[in-house]
């Protein structure tokens, strides 16, 4: 028996639905702002003040949003060749081994502008080879992507450790991460364009690579639903069965994809370092990669969604920190909790809504449902 | 004197803005067989879900012995005396046929009382109605006709007066499919009532008492089945005049197209399931594989088109050989000239949740023609899926439609329109018209047999004899992995129903 729902037109579907998820995580939200004795209104205005009131905030907005965009486009690119590439924290972090040696190489002879593409490639390489490895297992060993990918975000953590202390500290520092880097590995502010808007900015890390990652978003926009790869990607994602008739072969569409998807991932790793704090630290990709899920689950596993959910998950990090300033009440973990409660509506819980949304437009416009025949409920 | 064991006055249910039953009035009589036929999506399931408490009908009134009765969860209509057996069971596999029996009505924690007494009652409703069944055998260990009498027994334990079976001969031989007439006829004699959901008028004819058709949600007619005959039972259910049997001419065989020797194929878990099969298709004949579902004719078509590998064996396609053990892979196959119409068009033949236009290039998006460099072409995949549209009138005529939305008949004809529009030597077909619609059937019988008269090579594997018998030129019979027998179109239905249920050719001749 077929389920009784009707289609949604696409507005509904890829507008309303988000925005009634998201509203109720925020209602939700409110009540545990309640539960520690803060004013649920008062909260809400602060952070989105926070995180959209001053050129400042949306510098900031837009900062992280850069990262979680490319993430979210990662998890979105295997998802769609029906992957679960939970490894993007790995790839991240891993690709920021490529970044520091370009980087701690060229920083003193060569302007931004060359240092930048080559930085590119080598982030992409080594995210795309974190997750070559995983892509190879399940291609042709069947090892179930999800374990192995897990995995390898603790290796690439060791790793980085091992580097961080080792090969790529000044010799004489005491702490965990590479030199400053010189100006030649200085990514541009975009503070400017804000600027032109009349906004003032007194600092903030906006750069160039959010200018990248929007290029990124339309590349795998066109990857995915406009070339021959993208077709065989999808074919694979949603039946492996007619994929096989198809002749398209596996273990190249599940290791392709796989790629991609870690090239992306690593290529989040060029905005907290050349873009922000000019060295490659411990640690520095800090949960983006985990985020981006989320980013690519609400934004639909569509590069459009994914910029808009990136810039409002962008949105929960600037006006969070601004809310725990604000509110000693509500401390780090709160904010932490409300991004929680964000992803648990928009991510997991997705479809909670829709039946009812389905059944609403139903009874008021049977035609906006666009069913021409009973279809499917035969025997 | 006849009374009405279920009335129901005035039945609606809508999804959405699809009207699956409206108004529907249907009486069926204490102590009958009921048939209810018409086309898929007609509204037969939805109906008899209504019945059993999957759904709430929108309006109108259940009556069950005369009272009208509240019918909101199936265990309602198990109280109520109202027992289903589905299409697709319902079973525990790894569980006795007992223990299957008594699930969902254990009484107590440690079932030794439940048990003993489900032992009891089984050997009573076995003598009474004539299904013997071994209460420990384990479920997947039994026959699929053996599957089913588990079903209705669990339907008789609960008590049920009333038993609605939904497609029940689907899955069966015939021989099987008569054993279960058998006992509906033993139900129906001890007072039971029976409905049976079937789109095979011939059963209809064969067993039922009276007959209701349903059409676009609508009861469109009742008539006792004495009274009737197929022709007009099939021109209710489509609405117009149909071809049952379709019209050819003799087919005239050329050279060999697929030359398939000594094929051995297995399954994943290491079972041989084709068995050293060999067999020639020529130019311009259709040759058709019967068997009961699962005794290797998927595998064997798997294996053909290159899906599944085969352990060892060889095939020509037009006299070059295929390395089917190994480098073959489905889209060289393609190349080659040999097109594909899997049996299972949900999973293997199409992706649902594509547009269809996407699905009309599938495993043909290598092709030049539907590619500027590495990118899609939409504009000629699209137009090109117009073409077909128009050509196999496939509707509703949107190529941007969602594939899921379309009905089973239709999403047929995609596949269909993109294996025969590629013009290929050899057609390798694996049930052409399962979930399909009377008219469309036509339709697809229609276009198999202009493809043989052009002269190509069509290879048809289907569980319907009746599509094998009207269709094929040759007829090659499946049992157990081997070709048991090959008989010309003329063959009864009770020979190859013989030796389709693996009785020897010796005996067949009997």
């Amino acid at each position: 028996m077929s389920t009784p729902y009707a289609k949604l037109p696409a507005w509904a579907d890829y507008g309303l639905i988000p925005v009634i998820n998201l509203a109720v995580a925020f209602v939700v939200a409110g009540f545990v702002v309640m539960l520690v004795g803060e004013n649920p209104f008062r909260a809400a205005v602060i952070l989105v003040e926070g995180a959209f009131g001053k050129g400042q905030g949306i510098a900031f907005t837009l900062f992280y949003a850069t990262t979680f965009i490319f993430s979210g486009l990662s998890v979105a690119v295997a998802a769609h060749c029906g992957l679960f590439n939970i490894g993007g924290e790995g790839q991240g972090y891993i690709a920021g081994l490529g970044i520091g040696i370009v980087c701690l190489a060229f920083d003193s002879v060569l302007p931004w502008w060359l240092t930048f593409p080559i930085a590119i490639i080598a982030a992409a390489a080594m995210g795309a080879l974190w997750a070559l490895i995983p892509a190879y297992l399940q291609a042709k060993r069947g090892s179930h992507i999800v374990i192995t990918t897990i995995m390898f975000n603790f290796i690439a953590a060791s790793v980085m450790v091992y580097a961080l202390v080792g090969f790529l500290k000044p010799p004489s520092s005491m702490a965990p991460q590479t030199r400053t880097f010189l100006d030649g590995a200085q990514l541009p502010k975009l503070n400017w364009v804000i600027e032109l808007f009349g906004a003032k900015i007194r600092s903030a890390p906006l750069n160039i690579s959010f200018l990248l990652a929007l290029v990124m978003a339309f590349l795998v926009w066109l990857l995915i639903w406009r070339t021959r790869l993208g077709y065989e990607m999808r074919t694979y994602g949603h039946s492996p069965k007619a994929a096989r008739y198809a002749g398209i072969s596996e273990t190249r569409i599940i290791i392709i994809a796989m790629m991609i998807s870690g090239a992306l991932a690593g290529m989040m790793a060029l905005n907290p370092t050349m873009g922000d704090q000019h060295n490659v630290a411990l640690d520095f990709v800090s949960g983006a990669g985990f985020v981006g899920i989320a980013v690519a689950l609400m934004g639909r596993l569509h590069p459009v969604g994914i910029v808009l959910a990136a810039i409002l998950f962008g949105m929960l990090y600037q006006g969070g920190a601004e809310l725990a300033f604000e509110m000693p009440a509500i401390s780090r973990d709160m904010i932490v909790i409300i991004q929680g409660l964000v992803i648990l509506f928009a991510g997991a819980l997705e479809h909670m809504f829709r039946p009812y949304v389905q059944a609403l437009f139903a009874s008021i416009s049977p035609r906006s449902v666009g069913i021409e025949a009973a279809k499917g409920k035969g025997a | 004197m006849a009374q009405a064991a279920i009335e129901l006055i005035g039945i609606n249910k809508s999804f959405g803005a699809v009207r699956a039953n409206r108004d529907i009035n249907l009486e069926i009589v204490r102590g009958t067989i009921h048939g209810i036929v018409g086309e898929n999506g007609a509204g037969k399931s939805t109906l008899m879900s209504i019945l059993y408490g999957f759904y709430q009908a929108d309006s109108g009134e259940i009556r069950v012995g005369g009272k009208p009765a509240s019918i909101k969860t199936p265990n309602d209509a198990i109280a109520l005396g109202i027992g289903m057996v589905h299409q697709h069971f319902m079973l525990v596999d790894n569980f006795t046929v007992l223990e299957n029996v008594i699930l969902g009505a254990e009484s107590d924690a440690l079932l030794t009382k439940s048990i003993a007494k489900a032992r009891s009652e089984l050997e009573r409703l076995e003598r009474e109605y004539g299904l013997e069944v071994d209460p420990d055998a384990i479920i997947e260990e039994l026959p699929v006709g053996l599957q089913q009498r588990v079903e209705i027994l669990k339907a008789l334990y609960r008590g049920a007066e009333i038993l609605i079976l939904d497609e029940p001969t689907g899955v069966l031989t015939p021989a099987e499919a008569d054993h279960l007439f058998r006992i509906l006829k033993q139900l129906k004699e001890q007072g039971k009532t029976v409905v049976l959901i079937t789109h095979k008028l011939r059963e209809i004819m064969a067993i039922t008492d009276t007959v209701s058709v349903m059409r676009q949600g609508t009861m469109v007619a009742t008539r006792e089945t004495r009274k009737t005959t197929v022709e007009e039972l099939a021109e209710l259910m489509v609405g117009r005049r149909v071809l049952l049997r379709v019209e050819k001419g003799e087919a005239e065989a050329g050279g060999v197209k697929l030359a398939v020797k000594n094929l051995t194929v297995k399954d994943s878990r290491g079972v041989t399931m084709v068995d050293d099969i060999s067999f020639d298709i020529r130019a311009g004949e259709i040759v058709g594989i019967a068997g009961v579902a699962g005794n290797g004719q998927s595998e064997l078509l798997e294996a053909i088109s290159g899906i599944r590998r085969a352990v060892s064996g060889s095939v020509m396609l037009d006299g070059k050989p295929i390395d089917l053990t190994g480098a073959a892979d489905p889209g060289e196959l393609r190349d080659r000239g040999l097109a594909h119409v899997p049996e299972d068009r949900h999973h293997v033949g199409l992706v649902l949740a594509f547009e269809e236009n996407e699905n009309s290039i599938l495993g043909y998006h290598d092709d030049p023609r539907y590619l500027k460099g590495p990118f899609l072409d939409i504009d000629a995949i699209r137009n090109d899926a117009r073409d077909k549209i128009t050509k196999y009138d496939i509707r509703p005529a949107d190529c941007r439609l969602k594939t899921a939305n379309f009905s089973g008949g239709n999403q047929q004809k995609i596949v269909l329109a993109r294996e025969m529009e590629q013009d290929p030597g050899v057609l390798i077909v694996g049930q052409p018209t399962r979930g399909v619609d009377v008219g469309a059937i036509e339709f697809i019988h229609k276009r198999l047999i202009a493809m043989r008269d052009q002269g190509k090579a069509v290879l048809v594997v289907s569980v319907e004899l009746d599509e094998i018998r009207s269709l094929s030129d040759r007829i090659l019979v499946m049992f157990a992995g081997r070709i048991v027998g090959e008989r010309g179109p003329e063959a009864t239905e009770g020979e190859l129903g013989l030796l389709m249920a693996g009785v020897e050719q010796r005996e067949a001749a009997e």
